[in-house]
């Protein structure tokens, strides 16, 4: 598949310090410089960010989806990782 | 055996309205209509720059000037989140462009129309990007996962785009007698050509069918057509202007107007390359790409001979 466009990044953007990274698109780029700035061209021309990451498409690890059920069966079935499986007596109050 | 199982999982996901993601099974169908309607789409916002742009050095004043430049910019944007989208259908870039720079590809007829006057600025903006937001806004629930997330960017970003163009329109409809006159004549010549960019009528539109069946579009193009008649015909009555269709008139039974449908020749005629603006759009387009191409040579090469020198250290 001939391809002049140069490799394809992830873009994340933080809106502000403090805040998590959130995946907001991607986007064709021949080195990182130009994957930082096409990314500020693109994706924060309303100052949607403070803080940008660009992560090679290919460097990205993702789960499959075939694999859903018996991937993440593991935290089914523990109610007691969760407050309410917890009974606290009402004199005590919010806890 | 193995492809029915799949196929019924898939149609169980569309049922419960979950959201299909890239690396989930489609049938092959699916994957070919979204390569379509999502390149169509893309191919749309950049084929859309043309029109506006050929107003950006004429602009009466700074401050539309700065305007047209940030909506022009944004179609441009639109148009990359959109092939981003189709690309994790399996397609490259590239034969995206080349699609469109061959004239393999369609894009919405109503940038095939000419920009004459200033007072278009406006009619496109109101009109043009008023019916483009109706189809948009519904296909933020569209059941594909990217091109689900490129609309709802988009929507965010457009209304300023209508906004400023019914701006316009009310400057010049509330100015002299003359602007008033081109906004007129601004919208008889925009009307049928947005009403046209909702797709032909449902009985005659081969794509719908599959599209609603795989709830990549929710409503008809004659319902959203519909629509966009009940917002704009009041809108238009405060300009003080004059809907070139003498059949609109409020129909108290459907709770809606009535209206004439536009041309289906003239709109055949377009998509089908007889617009009056096809060949220059493309010559234009072919123009950019082909002047940008040392561009992306440079580019290209001095990434590869970087890597080398870093691979080499």
């Amino acid at each position: 598949m001939k391809d002049n466009q140069g490799p394809l990044w992830e873009i994340f953007l933080q809106k502000k310090a403090g805040q998590p990274y959130v995946h907001c698109g991607s986007l064709h780029a021949y080195d990182k410089e130009m994957a930082i700035q096409n990314a500020r061209d693109l994706y924060t021309r309303r100052q949607e960010a403070t803080a940008i990451w660009a992560v090679p498409a290919n460097a990205i690890v993702a789960s499959s989806p075939e694999d859903i059920g018996p991937f993440f069966e593991p935290a089914n079935d523990k109610v007691y990782r969760h407050p309410t499986f917890y009974q606290i007596p009402d004199a005590i109050g919010p806890m | 055996m193995e492809n029915n199982k799949f196929e019924s999982q898939f149609e169980a996901k569309l049922a419960n309205n979950d959201v299909i993601e890239p690396k989930d099974w489609m049938p092959e169908n699916y994957r070919k209509h979204l390569i379509r309607q999502i390149s169509q789409h893309a191919h749309s916002e950049i084929v859309g720059m043309l029109p506006e742009g050929n107003w950006i050095t004429r602009a009466p004043s700074l401050r539309s000037k700065v305007v047209l430049l940030a909506k022009v910019q944004d179609e441009g944007g639109h148009g990359l989140y959109l092939y981003t989208a189709a690309e994790t259908l399996g397609v490259s870039r590239d034969e995206l462009l080349d699609n469109l720079l061959t004239g393999k590809a369609k894009y919405s007829s109503i940038f095939n129309y000419p920009t004459l006057t200033w007072a278009d600025m406006g009619a496109v903006g109101w009109l043009v990007d008023g019916a483009a937001i109706m189809n948009q806004v519904m296909l933020q629930r569209t059941s594909y996962g990217p091109y689900s997330r490129a609309m709802i960017r988009i929507c965010k970003e457009e209304s300023f785009h209508q906004r400023q163009g019914y701006e316009i329109m009310t400057r010049m409809a509330f100015g002299t007698p003359e602007q008033k006159a081109m906004a007129q004549d601004a919208l008889n010549r925009w009307w049928f050509p947005s009403m046209m960019m909702f797709g032909p009528p449902d009985a005659e539109s081969p794509n719908s069918e599959n599209a609603l069946k795989w709830r990549i579009k929710r409503e008809t193009n004659d319902q959203l057509r519909q629509k966009f008649v009940n917002q704009t015909v009041p809108q238009a009555e405060y300009l003080g202007l004059t809907m070139p269709d003498p059949n609109i008139k409020w129909n108290e039974d459907k709770k809606g107007y009535d209206y004439s449908d536009p041309d289906w020749t003239e709109f055949k005629n377009v998509i089908s390359g007889n617009g009056p603006c096809n060949k220059e759009r493309l010559a234009a387009r072919n123009k950019a790409h082909n002047d940008g191409a040392w561009v992306r040579e440079a580019a290209n090469a001095f990434a590869k001979k970087r890597k080398e020198v870093y691979e080499a250290a």
